[in-house]
C-alpha cells in the first residue's frame, strides 16, 4: 500500500505539470502568432503573400528590409521617431525627477490633489489635445519639428514618470537625505551622487515607459508632422501606392518597429512589474 | 565649545512637540536624553542638529547664534536608530565622504578612514557595500562616518535600539570610550534608564516635550526633582501611593505608618505622594522597621534570576523586582515589605519634597 502510494505520487504530479505546461505553451503560441506572421510576411515577396498560404516563406528574401534601409523616405521615419522619442524621454525625466522628489519629501498646499491631477492627464485621450496642439504649434512655428512632438508627448509622459519615480523615491528613507546634508552634501550634489544611484532602477523603468509610450503614440505625432519630422508609424500608414499596398515592405517596417522596444525592455525586465504598479510594490 | 539652547520650542501643525527649553551642553561631555517613546528626544536632537528650525528661541554654538544656519555649515554628526549608510557606495567611500566634502587631501583621507575603520573593527570590510554587512557592522559604519569628521557635536539617536542584545552591550561599552578621545559634545538619546546609567555623564529627562530635569546622571537618578522624572528614570517605572501626615506620624496607604524624621518632621500636615523603585519592594522582611503591605498578585514574570511581580494595592498598580525565582499564587494576596529609607516623598503636584534616605547617604 505504502509502496503503491510512493510510486504513484510522482507520476501524478508529472501529469499535472505537463497539463499546465501545455496550456502555457498554447497561450504563448497564441500570443506569438501575430508576431510570427509579421516576420513571416516580411521575408516573402508580395506575390507570395497575395497568392498562397504558406507557414514558412518559400523563397525567403531580405529585399523588403533592403528597401527600408536604403530608401531615405523609409529610414528617415525611424530616425525622426528616435530623435523625438529620445528628446521626450530626456525632457520627461529632467522635469519629473525634481517634481517626484518634491512630492515624495515635502508637504505643501494641495499636494495630494495636484499629484492625482497629474495622473488624470494620463487618462485624457490624445485626440482631445491634437487640435489645440496643431493650432498652437502652427502659430508659433514649431509645426513639423521634432521638439514639437517631444513636447506634446510630455503631456502624458511627465505625469507617468512623476508617478513612477515618486513611488521609488518614497522607498528611500528620508534619513539618508539628512545624513547627506549633515555630512556636508549640497542638495544638487546629494541628488546626483547619492540619491539617483539609489533609485537607478526607477529611473530606468520611467525612461522605458516614456520611451515606449512616445514610440507607439501615433495620433499626436502624425498630426504635428508633415515631412521633416514624420515618424515611422505615420509612414507605415501611408504606404498605399499606385500598385496597391506593399505588404512585404510594410511587414518588414513592422518588425523593425518592434526591435527598439524589445531591446529597451531587456534592460529593465527585472523592474518592469514595479513600473506597471507605478513603483508602488 | 558649548551648545546652548535658549527657550527653544518646536510646534508642528499646532501641536507642541517641544516646550520652551533651556539647556547648556559643555565640551567633552556625554549628555543622555532619556525619555519614553514620543517624549521628544528625536525632535530635540533635530533642533540641535539644525535639521529643523525652532518655532521660538535661539541656538548658540560657542556663543555664536546658529539658529538659522544650514545643516551643511554646522559641525555636527548624527547617527540614527535605523542603519543609515549610502547603499551605492563602498564602506570606504561611506566613511570617506564627509572628508572628501571638506576637501581633505587624498593621503590624509586614506589614513583617517583606515584609522577609524580599525577602531570600529571594520578594517576587512572596507571594500564591501553596506548592505552586505551585518546589522552591527552597518551601524558601526554609520558611527565611523560620524566619528571621522571630528565634529564638535555628535548626535546619537537611539543608535543601539535596533541591534540584538549581545551587540548592544558590546557597542554600549565601546561608544563612550571611542568618543571620549574626540572631546566633542555628545548627545545620546535612549529610552532605557539602564543605558543612561551605564553611559554616565549628564542626563536630561524628557516627558511629553519637556525637559523635566538636567544634571549629572547619578544625581538625576538619586534625587529626581519630581515624580515625572522619577517615573522616567526607573525601569519598570516608579510605584506611587498616597501618604498623609498627622503630627509626627506618616500614614502610608491603608494602615501602615512610620514616624516622620529629619526633613519630613518639619512638613505641614496633609496629603503627599510616596514613591519607591520596584527593586526596593521585598517579599520578605529584611529590616526591623520595614512597612508591611498586602497586595493582590496579578502577574509574575521570570527573567531567569529575578522575578517581576505585578501587584494591585488598593487600586494602585505596583511592580516589584525581587531576586530569585519564586513560585507565587496568582490572584492571591501577597505580603510585601518596604523599607521607609527607600521612600521618596512628593507633593501632590509632583514636586520632590524629600528624597529617600538611602539616596542622600550615597
Amino acid at each position: 500500500m505504502t509502496d503503491a502510494t510512493i510510486a504513484h505520487a510522482p507520476s501524478r504530479s508529472r501529469v499535472r505539470v505537463n497539463s499546465s505546461a501545455i496550456v502555457m505553451t498554447l497561450y504563448l503560441l497564441f500570443l506569438l502568432v501575430p508576431i510570427y506572421w509579421l516576420v513571416n510576411m516580411s521575408l516573402k515577396t508580395n506575390t507570395e503573400i497575395l497568392s498562397t498560404f504558406s507557414l514558412i516563406p518559400q523563397n525567403p528574401t531580405l529585399d523588403n528590409y533592403r528597401t527600408i534601409l536604403t530608401d531615405p523616405a523609409w529610414y528617415m521615419g525611424y530616425v525622426n521617431s528616435l530623435i523625438y522619442v529620445v528628446m521626450n524621454t530626456a525632457i520627461s525625466l529632467t522635469v519629473a525627477l525634481p517634481a517626484a522628489y518634491a512630492f515624495s519629501r515635502y508637504h505643501f498646499l494641495g499636494d495630494k490633489h495636484l499629484f492625482f491631477w497629474l495622473l488624470t492627464n494620463r487618462m485624457a485621450p490624445p485626440a482631445v489635445f491634437a487640435l489645440p496642439f496643431f493650432q498652437l504649434y502652427s502659430s508659433v512655428g514649431l509645426f513639423d519639428t521634432h521638439i514639437a512632438v517631444a513636447l506634446a508627448h510630455c503631456l502624458f509622459n511627465v505625469p507617468l514618470a512623476v508617478w513612477i519615480l515618486e513611488g521609488f523615491m518614497r522607498g528611500v528613507p528620508k534619513e539618508i537625505d539628512e545624513t547627506a546634508y549633515i555630512d556636508g552634501y549640497s542638495f544638487p550634489r546629494f541628488f546626483v551622487r547619492i540619491f539617483m544611484p539609489l533609485i537607478a532602477s526607477g529611473i530606468g523603468v520611467a525612461a522605458f515607459f516614456c520611451f515606449m509610450f512616445s514610440w507607439v503614440e501615433l495620433l499626436l505625432s502624425r498630426t504635428l508632422t508633415t515631412v521633416d519630422a514624420k515618424p515611422i508609424s505615420a509612414i507605415m500608414t501611408r504606404t498605399q501606392g499606385a500598385a496597391g499596398v506593399d505588404w512585404g515592405v510594410l511587414a518588414a517596417a513592422g518588425v523593425l518597429t518592434i526591435v527598439p522596444g524589445a531591446l529597451v525592455i531587456w534592460f529593465v525586465r527585472n523592474y518592469i512589474a514595479k513600473g506597471f504598479a507605478l513603483g508602488r510594490v | 565649545m558649548t551648545l546652548e539652547l535658549k527657550g527653544v520650542s518646536k510646534v508642528v501643525a499646532g501641536q507642541t512637540h517641544i516646550h520652551p527649553t533651556d539647556l547648556v551642553l559643555e565640551k567633552g561631555t556625554m549628555n543622555v536624553l532619556l525619555g519614553p517613546t514620543l517624549a521628544g528626544k528625536t525632535s530635540l536632537m533635530r533642533l540641535m542638529a539644525g535639521l529643523d528650525a525652532p518655532a521660538e528661541g535661539r541656538i548658540f554654538w560657542d556663543g555664536q547664534d546658529v539658529t538659522g544656519m544650514r545643516v551643511q555649515d554646522r559641525k555636527v554628526a548624527m547617527v540614527y536608530q535605523q542603519f543609515i549608510n549610502y547603499p551605492s557606495m563602498s564602506v570606504f567611500d561611506n566613511i570617506a565622504s564627509p572628508l572628501r566634502l571638506m576637501g581633505v587631501d587624498r593621503a590624509e583621507i586614506d589614513r583617517r578612514v583606515h584609522e577609524t575603520a580599525d577602531l570600529m573593527k571594520l578594517g576587512p570590510m572596507l571594500g564591501r557595500k553596506p548592505l552586505e554587512l551585518s546589522g552591527g557592522q552597518q551601524q558601526r559604519c554609520a558611527l565611523a562616518r560620524a566619528l571621522v569628521k571630528n565634529a564638535g557635536l555628535v548626535l546619537l539617536d537611539e543608535p543601539l535600539a535596533n541591534l540584538d542584545y549581545k551587540l548592544r552591550e558590546e557597542l554600549r561599552i565601546e561608544i563612550p570610550r571611542i568618543f571620549e578621545a574626540s572631546g566633542a559634545i555628545f548627545v545620546y538619546a535612549t529610552t532605557e534608564p539602564e543605558e543612561a546609567l551605564l553611559l554616565g555623564g549628564n542626563t536630561a529627562a524628557l516627558w511629553e516635550g519637556r525637559v523635566t530635569q538636567f544634571g549629572p546622571t547619578p544625581e538625576v537618578y538619586r534625587r529626581p526633582v519630581d515624580a515625572t522624572t522619577a517615573r522616567v528614570f526607573s525601569d519598570p517605572p516608579m510605584n506611587f501611593m498616597q501618604v498623609s501626615k498627622t503630627g509626627t506620624k506618616l500614614m502610608f496607604g491603608k494602615g501602615q505608618s512610620t514616624t516622620a524624621t529629619g526633613r519630613l518632621a518639619e512638613l505641614p500636615d496633609g496629603r503627599y505622594t510616596a514613591g519607591f523603585r520596584p527593586n526596593h519592594l521585598e517579599i520578605a522582611q529584611h529590616t526591623g522597621d520595614a512597612m508591611r503591605f498586602t497586595a493582590r498578585l496579578d502577574v509574575t514574570e521570570l527573567t531567569g534570576s529575578e522575578t517581576f511581580v505585578h501587584l494591585t494595592h488598593h487600586g494602585e498598580r505596583w511592580v516589584g523586582l525581587v531576586h530569585g525565582v519564586h513560585d507565587l499564587a496568582l490572584g492571591a494576596d501577597l505580603t510585601v515589605w518596604l523599607d521607609p529609607r527607600h521612600v521618596y516623598i512628593f507633593a501632590e503636584d509632583g514636586a520632590l519634597i524629600a528624597p529617600a534616605a538611602y539616596a542622600l547617604a550615597a
